[in-house]
Order: C-alpha cells, then sequence, then structure tokens
C-alpha cells in the first residue's frame, strides 16, 4: 500500500523517517516527536496525528509501504517512538475502562465475566442503523471504515499464538484457523471481505480508504496490534480477542440485513453471514478455553483479560457512536480531507 | 483426507450451544447431511436460531438458561 499523507507534525516525521532509506536517514529518532504529541493530546483514541503514526509504525510488521524499506520496521528510531506512543496509549486506556475487580481467577468465572460484559442491549446501535436505516452510501462508508481492519482480519490476535502454551494456544489456533478459512484461500475472513467490498463497488486494496478512515478507527485497530505485538500483554488479546467474538454474531445478522435490503447478493452478504455462524462458535472457544484456560494457567494475567475486553467494547462504542451522530446527522462518517 | 480424523467431542456449553468437533456427520430430518463448513460447529440449543441447527447467538438475547 501506498504511504499515508501526514495528519499533524508526528505523522509527518514518521512518514518522513521511513521514506528515506535506513542508511541515509538522520541519527535523530521519533521519541521526542513521539513525546510533543502525547503532551499536546487530551484524548489519544481521537487524535489523528498520533493514531495515524501509531498505525503507520504497526504497518511496518504487517505488509509494509510501497517503496518503504523493509528493514524499518526493527529500526531504533521507529522503536523509540513507537514505545512512547504505546507507553502513553495503554495508560490513557487503563485509566478510562471500566474493568471488574471481583472476578475470581477460575476458567468458568472468567467465561461468565465476559460474557456479562457483551451482554447484548437495547437502545441505538450501528447494527440496528444498518439493518434498518442505512442508505447505500452509509452502506459504502460502513465497509469502508471496517475495511482498515477487516482487510487483514484476525492478523494482529495472531501474534499471540506463539505467547501462549497447551489449551490457550490451542484454542487461539482453533479460532484463527476458521478466520483463515480452515486453509482456503478464497474462505479466509479477509477475503470474504474483499468480495463484499467488490459487491458494493469498492476497492478492495489494502489500504486503499487509510486517508478517509478517521482517528477512532484507527485507535480501535493500534489497540489489537499494542497487544498483539508485546508479550506482557497476551492476557490483553486473549480478552480482546473474546470480546471482539462475543459481540460479531448477532451484529452480523443485522449487517446482512441492510445490505440484502438495498438489494445486494448473496456473494456480497456471505461475510456478514458467515461470521454469523463462525462467531457463535468462536465466542464460546474464545470465552471459555482461550480466555478461561489462559486464566487458568495463568491467574495474574485475569485482570488483563479483562482489561483486554473491556478496551475493545471501549472502542468499539466510541467507534459505534462516531458513526450513528454522523449518520444521523445527515454527515459522512469518513473524514474530511483538511 | 490423509489424517486420521479427530474423535467426535460434543461440548454442552453454559447457557449456550453444544459444540460438536471430530468426524461426526449431521442429518436434518429426512436423514439428509447438513452442509458443514467448519472444523468446529455449534449446534442450537435454545430454539430460536435462525440458522438451525447451527448458533447464530440468539440464546444470548433471550436469556436462555441451559436445563
Amino acid at each position: 500500500m501506498k504511504l499515508p499523507l501526514p495528519r499533524g507534525p508526528l505523522s509527518r516525521a514518521t512518514i518522513d523517517l521511513v521514506r528515506s532509506s535506513v542508511d541515509a536517514a538522520p541519527a535523530r529518532g521519533l521519541a521526542v516527536h513521539a513525546q510533543d504529541a502525547v503532551a499536546a493530546s487530551d484524548d489519544l483514541a481521537v487524535d489523528d496525528d498520533l493514531q495515524l503514526a501509531l498505525y503507520v509504525m504497526y504497518e511496518l510488521a504487517y505488509r509494509g509501504f510501497d517503496g518503504v524499506d523493509d528493514d524499518w520496521e526493527w529500526d531504533p528510531r521507529v522503536i523509540e517512538g513507537r514505545r512512547v506512543l504505546e507507553r502513553a496509549y495503554e495508560r490513557e486506556l487503563r485509566a478510562r475502562v471500566e474493568v471488574p475487580d471481583d472476578v475470581a481467577p477460575t476458567r468458568s468465572d472468567v467465561a461468565a465475566a465476559l460474557f456479562t460484559m457483551t451482554a447484548p442491549t437495547p437502545g441505538p446501535s450501528v447494527a440496528r442503523y444498518v439493518a434498518k436505516r442505512a442508505t447505500r452510501a452509509q452502506l459504502e462508508e460502513f465497509l469502508v471504515l471496517r475495511s482498515v481492519y477487516q482487510l487483514k482480519e484476525a492478523d494482529p490476535h495472531t501474534w499471540a499464538i506463539p505467547r501462549l502454551t497447551g489449551g490457550a494456544k490451542a484454542a487461539l489456533v482453533e479460532i484463527q484457523a476458521d478466520e483463515y478459512g480452515g486453509g482456503a484461500a478464497d474462505r479466509m475472513h479477509c477475503a470474504l471481505f474483499a468480495r463484499t467490498m467488490r459487491g458494493a463497488g469498492l476497492d478492495d486494496e489494502y489500504g486503499a480508504y487509510v486517508e478517509q478512515v478517521p482517528a477512532v478507527v484507527l485507535a480501535a485497530l493500534n489497540v489489537m496490534s499494542l497487544f498483539g505485538m508485546n508479550r506482557r500483554l497476551r492476557g490483553a488479546t486473549a480478552g480482546h480477542l473474546a470480546a471482539f467474538e462475543m459481540t460479531s454474531s448477532l451484529p452480523n445478522r443485522l449487517y446482512g440485513d441492510g445490505f440484502r435490503r438495498h438489494g445486494f447478493d448473496a456473494a456480497t452478504t456471505l461475510y456478514f453471514d458467515e461470521h454469523v455462524e463462525a462467531d457463535a462458535v468462536h465466542e464460546q472457544i474464545a470465552g471459555r478455553d482461550l480466555a478461561g484456560g489462559l486464566v487458568r494457567q495463568e491467574p495474574e494475567l485475569c485482570q488483563d483479560v479483562l482489561f483486554g475486553a473491556a478496551s475493545c467494547l471501549w472502542l468499539d462504542e466510541r467507534v459505534g457512536a462516531h458513526a450513528l451522530h454522523a449518520w444521523t446527522a445527515g454527515r459522512s462518517a469518513l473524514r474530511v480531507e483538511p | 483426507m490423509s489424517r486420521e480424523a479427530r474423535a467426535a467431542e460434543i461440548v454442552p456449553c453454559p447457557d449456550g450451544p453444544i459444540l460438536v468437533r471430530g468426524d461426526v456427520q449431521i442429518l436434518d430430518e429426512a436423514g439428509e447431511p447438513v452442509p458443514r463448513r467448519r472444523a468446529t460447529v455449534a449446534l442450537c440449543r435454545c430454539g430460536a436460531s435462525a440458522i438451525k441447527p447451527y448458533c447464530d447467538g440468539t440464546h444470548k438475547a433471550i436469556g436462555f438458561t441451559a436445563p
């Protein structure tokens, strides 16, 4: 994918740095820029400059960027900036999200707590809006917003596989194998999402719409890499995945209904229909065998598991509120380039 | 399939579906095989799923408690 355009001084410094050659670039890294950006922000999750910079730093470890030297992935000049942003983002999440503190570190109690945290709630939601009210243009925006994650669906949680052992590892592999289509390339969930984008007349190229995706959506994506790429946060990855799967089956039914309402064919809605069935399986495995199983192995990770789940839900709610607020006001939920 | 099939495993989830893994054929009431697209499936136990015999998570919306 192409390098995105900067959204402020930190992302400009990040993009300028990785665009130059590793050998010829200045010795000064991104730490000071990152510290300045953190100091200037009162809400990191909606800070376009900071979240885009973090996105670029992480993306070096996924698919990279056209014309960017692969060596930047582990270059200390990038990593020092990433560490500053990761510490600040984690600190802010821990300060803001509500994590239950009365859950016993047992398999069944952790699973029950996760199902309670993710229990369906009445009231306005993106899923209900998509099912009943969204215009065709809003459905396209819905896909664009989701595309930054869904075109690499499952990848951020896969980082945790080598960090786990025994039953928790087997559970994560069982889920991820299904995410990757059971080994069939055309059944991989990212491939099904690409098919949905094409069915809606959108560009399914990886990263095609990053410019139009606002900070809060990047924040919800970056948190998965924050958890996935730091072994210390393997409990948070397990909790994040559990919460993600537990809030998926019922909404995906409604997403599919919204696209059927606009006359899209079965190939276009297959992604949603697949998730109704798949995630009803995954949520059970993720809650009990992955998250619960991990806490049984490593009871000290209990609070991190719940923190990961709460972070997923908190960010998902902010993304949903952003989209609903825009759509019900008749505005676009996409980022307007300044 | 050259690999030895995994032995059948059936897991009733508390207040949730029944997970089925391994070498199991699922048949409908006419005896016809139900398409199975994944290694592990969840069978509806609450009766309210729209994709029976599979679970679609509806048990959570109706407050199902398993007997």
